[in-house]
């Protein structure tokens, strides 16, 4: 019985999380879309330099107005646009210390590899956890839907990858705390 | 109906035709200029133009004379003539210090304009007597990169849009090879680098193509706001937006003294028409109109085979509905004129150029609606 009624309860918060977990991604997709319309622009500042405009911020009229699309306090996205470049900043949710730590250790990984994900940026943007920077030449080697894609789907998986890792590192302590314990 | 030839994986940056349709120039998103020939219904390579030094950014092919001008980044600019068999270069001194976005012969083909990064327009003359081209510039009112021009068919005014969200209309007067010009819509005195009109859609979106009507009494233009602006000048100057659901547009041409065509980041070209005795500016139709591909059709076995290999049953291949693959980034007439255009042609980020057929789109236009 007790079990029954915290499984239904659990399903409900669930489909709630998964209802409101859509339309934010929706909304980030549709954003990311009309927000990936980038040229290449030679920098009207320097001369024969070629620069994402959203991270050299030369001249203030190539730049867009930024977007902030939050789903609450904790997990949110900056987009930041211009002329031949935007900026993806996401702020990944973290309920407690471990996840905090986990997803510290996790960006930290994939940043420092940076080059591998092409579109990743080596450093988060401040106040969000990790970033990407997309120029025109990522938009003119790659199908720009596909890159919308693969940023929705990153946040997809982000969440629930956070989860296994803690779930795995809370049996692991469990286990290892058993096997110590077994010593007294 | 619409002919798609590619030329490789990397983007057409921009493409100018011959006089006679026969010759095509285009660059590949790096210093050369390719030339092609046509024979049967393709393209065949027959020259390279190796002269700059950095990714052209602008070619143009004047038809009566048979010239080509280019630019590019590196902020030189070749008139290219042919002699012998051969292309042969002559570097115009430009005076700019930025990269130049775009170029364009005047409709006498005795100038050129090219706009540049360093906020402002270079109007060439060949002088004769020193036999070497001679820039004047065209400076304010631009705050920002030129984007786009174009000329007036009078051979004296040229339009410019840029990146400060304004177009503008300036005179491009060169008193040392031409006679005075008669007034027009515009205005009548129209001493060199006169701003003769600026207009601003209210928005703010980046100016990235304009085009004069071919009577000379109407620009368009196509800004980052996803707006595409006609100005009247016969008519007070009357400007027009509109705005629609689309993605922005990156070129438009007039294709009739009433219709434009504009195409962008929607890949998909769209025809306009303008109703000068309404005031109103809308959308017939889009030129590509996707072959609707039979749903439903999928088989259980291609159904689970895919949720295996790609976890999901949906349809995600990678291709897209339109003929064009990515980004349209210029739009020209390609048979023709302005008045009255029989094709046009796009090419985009995908590599493809594609020539649209526009009597045949207008007609299953017609039948659509």
């Amino acid at each position: 019985m007790d079990y029954s009624c915290c499984s239904t309860f659990l399903f409900i918060l669930l489909c709630v999380q998964a209802a409101t977990l859509k339309p934010y991604l929706n909304c980030v997709k549709e954003t990311l879309t009309a927000a990936m319309c980038v040229q290449s622009f030679d920098s009207q500042v320097v001369e024969r330099h070629n620069k994402p405009e959203v991270e050299v911020k030369s001249s203030k009229e190539l730049l867009l107005t930024p977007v902030v699309i939050s789903r609450n306090e904790k997990e949110k996205v900056l987009i930041e646009s211009s002329i031949n470049s935007i900026r993806i900043s996401i702020a990944v949710k973290q309920a407690d210390e471990i996840e905090k730590i986990l997803c510290h250790k996790f960006m930290r990984f994939m940043m420092m590899r940076a080059e591998n994900f092409v579109i990743l940026r080596r450093k988060p943007v401040e106040g969000y956890d990790i970033s990407f920077l997309i120029t025109n030449v990522h938009t003119e080697q790659m199908y720009k839907h596909k890159l919308v894609d693969f940023i929705i789907q990153f946040m997809e998986e982000i969440d629930k990858e956070i989860n296994d890792m803690k779930l795995a590192v809370n049996s692991r302590a469990r286990l290892s705390a058993e096997e110590f314990l077994k010593c007294f | 109906m619409a002919e798609k030839h590619n030329f490789g994986v990397n983007p057409v940056t921009c493409h100018a035709v011959s006089g006679d349709k026969t010759n095509l120039a285009l660059s590949l998103n790096d210093h050369e200029v390719k030339i092609y020939k046509k024979s049967g219904n393709k393209w065949q390579e027959t020259d390279t133009l190796g002269e700059h030094g950095q990714r052209v950014t602008g070619i143009d092919w004047a038809s009566k004379s048979n010239r080509i001008v280019t630019c590019g980044a590196d902020r030189n600019a070749y008139v290219w003539t042919y002699q012998n068999g051969k292309w042969k270069p002559e570097l115009v001194i430009l005076r700019i210090n930025r990269a130049a976005t775009c170029v364009r012969w005047s409709p006498e083909e005795n100038k050129f304009a090219v706009g540049c990064g360093a906020r402002l327009i270079s109007v060439s003359y060949y002088e004769e007597e020193h036999r070497w081209w001679v820039s004047k510039h065209i400076k304010k009112p631009i705050r920002s990169t030129v984007t786009c021009l174009d000329w007036h068919p009078n051979n004296v005014l040229i339009a410019a849009g840029s990146t400060d969200f304004k177009a503008r209309v300036f005179s491009g007067y060169i008193k040392e090879i031409e006679s005075k010009p008669s007034p027009c819509a515009w205005g009548t005195k129209m001493m060199f680098a006169t701003p003769m009109a600026e207009f601003s859609n209210g928005g703010g979106g980046w100016v990235h193509a304009i085009s004069f009507s071919p009577s000379g009494d109407r620009i368009a233009w196509v800004g980052h706001d996803s707006s595409v602006s006609v100005a009247d000048a016969a008519n007070e100057s009357r400007l027009v937006v509109i705005k629609d659901s689309f993605l922005p547009f990156l070129g438009i041409t007039w294709v009739s003294e009433n219709s434009m065509v504009a195409a962008g980041y929607d890949c998909n070209p769209m025809l306009f028409t303008y109703d000068a005795g309404k005031g109103s500016l809308s959308l017939v139709s889009k030129l590509d109109i996707p072959q609707e591909k039979a749903a439903g059709t999928v088989s259980a076995m291609n159904r689970f085979r895919d949720l295996d290999k790609k976890a999901s049953s949906g349809d995600n291949s990678t291709e897209l509905k339109t003929q064009h693959q990515n980004t349209i980034t210029q739009v020209s007439v390609f048979d023709g004129t302005k008045a009255q255009c029989k094709r046009i042609s796009t090419s985009g980020v995908d590599g493809n150029l594609i020539i649209w057929d526009l009597n045949v789109s207008q007609h299953s236009i017609n039948a659509s609606f």
